[in-house]
């Protein structure tokens, strides 16, 4: 097996062996469920696009949640220094970090699979926006908890690679909230900055490859950074 | 391939303007225990860390069981096993779990690695603890499950960080007998403060002190100055070969070893270690004059080993380089 799966599956079994993945996971689910089916009856329309409207601002609390400890505790605790010291690659570190946190955010959308049930027996659900929708979360998802590694990676303490890691999310997030008010140059770059911007694309049903493009290198440039940070205590 | 397993050159690391390990050059052979002694901060875990991997060297290079520890360091990672200072490890993994985890990390099989896990466990005296939960482990279990970790993928170097730090005499003693078992079959590097725990364990000693090496030599050579059995031998040059001094003088009986010590202009000058704790100033007194060597300086040293520590680990550098001579 190669070391970042077993870096994984060490770090799966570290969440549900405490009750951090637990209590996050349940806290998610019930915040979320409460302000979906808020709008749901409100709206009387049977289709999950109030929930994937919500999912973007939910993430910026949620990500930082489950990576918080991911590298910080590690440093702080000086665990890093036996890890790295087996033959693995800085890389392969952050990679295993990622997937695991990437394990728990699967298990919660699974968990959210609970809503979509439930709107497909009060009416017809129209499936393709549900699927895209789904397949949005997951990459929205993965960029970040891509963020919240890198953010861990830069500090010995959870509650700062906490606060960054919620800072740069919600930074994302407001891009596209505060459009009207950028210059109109400036305009189509935040745009394209805005998480939320893909995401709707996304969960409209439409997948186009820029968008994936988008979270693919918002994923790999976060993870990137992240390495270079691991890799920094071998600045000569 | 030769048997030196770790050869280090001019090792230097800086943090910032700190000059942590200055100019750090030694070997280490195959089956050697090397303690690598000094007082605090004096740039022993860092030189560990830069052997490991963890840290890069700012200057100078370490080759480790032939790789070099920046360029090929994940070769030199396959061959060694480390036990960091403090003992850092998953507080939320059994015993057993942790070692799968470092077995799986080392890329073993299942099955080669359960045997193994057995086997090391049941040296380290880890078998009644296994399924315990690391975080709830005494210091000494924990520093053994450090241990079985560091021997697990049976590597041919062990750099251990103060293996012995936090535990009480017993566990100490039993620590000392593990490492000097493994010690026949591996090269071991193990540092500490403690004096008498290099004398139990290691077959050579470096001292290390403000990040320069102050001093390299076996446990004997130490124990010989502590007992005040170095002598100086300073004998005029004039006529007179150094390398005929140096052979009558170690013949002489008791002595174990002659050296000639730092050059000077004009004289021959030796370093004499004796076997025994008799004295022997008149044999070399005797010798001098039966063959006619103008006999300039005759000195028997007398230092304990905590005198050698201290002079040698004291800021003040000329007190160092006299230690040396």
């Amino acid at each position: 097996m190669s070391p970042a799966l077993v870096i994984s599956k060490r770090e799966i079994r570290t969440y549900f062996n405490s009750p951090v993945a637990y209590i996050v996971v349940t806290v998610f689910t019930i915040v979320f469920g409460f302000f979906f089916f808020n709008n749901l009856f409100v709206e009387k329309q049977a289709d999950m696009r109030s929930f994937f409207s919500l999912a973007p601002l939910m993430f910026c609390f949620f990500a930082p949640a489950i990576t918080m400890r991911l590298l910080a505790e590690e440093k702080g605790s000086g665990t890093i220094e036996l890890l790295i010291t087996m033959p693995v690659r800085d890389w392969e570190v952050v990679l295993g970090k990622w997937l695991a946190a990437m394990t728990l955010l699967l298990t919660t959308l699974a968990l959210t699979l609970v809503f979509a049930i439930t709107v497909a027996r009060l009416g017809p659900l129209d499936r393709g926006p549900a699927i895209a929708g789904y397949i949005g979360l997951l990459l929205m998802g993965g960029s970040y908890l891509a963020i919240g590694v890198m953010a861990s990676s830069f500090t010995r303490n959870q509650v700062v690679s906490l606060i960054i890691s919620f800072g740069i999310c919600f930074a994302f997030f407001l891009f596209g909230k505060v459009l009207p008010f950028v210059p109109e140059k400036l305009q189509p770059l935040v745009s394209f900055l805005s998480t939320d911007t893909h995401f709707e694309n996304v969960s409209r049903g439409v997948i186009d490859s820029r968008d994936i493009v988008y979270y693919a290198s918002l994923i790999v440039v976060s993870l990137l950074i992240a390495t270079t940070a691991l890799e920094s205590r071998k600045w000569k | 391939m030769s048997d030196v397993m770790i050869r280090v050159e001019n090792l230097t690391k800086e943090y910032g303007a700190f000059r942590a390990v200055d100019q750090v050059t030694f070997n280490v052979r195959r089956g050697e225990v090397l303690g690598f002694l000094g007082p605090n901060g004096a740039g022993k875990s860092t030189t560990m860390k830069m052997l490991t991997c963890y840290l890069a060297p700012t200057a100078g290079t370490a080759n480790v069981a032939g790789h070099d520890v920046f360029d090929e360091s994940l070769e030199v990672r396959k061959r060694l096993g480390y036990l960091p200072e403090d003992t850092p490890l998953y507080k939320d993994m059994s015993v057993l779990e942790y070692l799968e985890f470092a077995a799986e990390m080392r890329g073993m099989t299942p099955n080669k690695s359960a045997a193994r896990i057995k086997e090391v466990g049941g040296r380290c005296g880890l078998s009644e603890v296994a399924g315990k939960l690391v975080g709830e482990l005494s210091k000494g279990y924990r520093q053994r499950l450090g241990l079985a970790q560091a021997i697990l993928h049976d590597p041919d170097i062990l750099v251990l960080d103060e293996p012995t730090s936090g535990l009480d005499p017993n566990q100490i003693v039993e620590i000392r007998r593990l490492i000097k078992e493994l010690g026949q079959e591996k090269t071991v590097i193990l540092s500490t403060h403690i004096l008498p725990e290099v004398q139990a364990t290691c077959s050579r000693i470096l001292i290390i002190s403000g990040g320069k090496l102050v001093a390299d030599d076996t446990p004997e050579a130490l124990r010989a100055r502590e007992k005040g059995s170095r002598y100086r031998v300073v004998v005029e040059s004039a006529g007179v070969a150094a390398e005929a001094v140096r052979e009558k003088l170690a013949a002489i009986r008791g002595v174990a070893r002659c050296e000639p010590s730092a050059k000077e202009l004009g004289v021959h000058a030796f370093s004499i270690d004796a076997a025994t704790s008799d004295d022997l100033r008149r044999a070399f007194f005797r010798a001098a004059v039966d063959n006619h060597w103008p006999l300039l300086e005759l000195v028997r040293e007398s230092v304990s080993l905590e005198d050698v520590f201290h002079t040698l680990t004291t800021k003040d550098p000329t007190h160092s380089e006299e230690a040396r001579a």
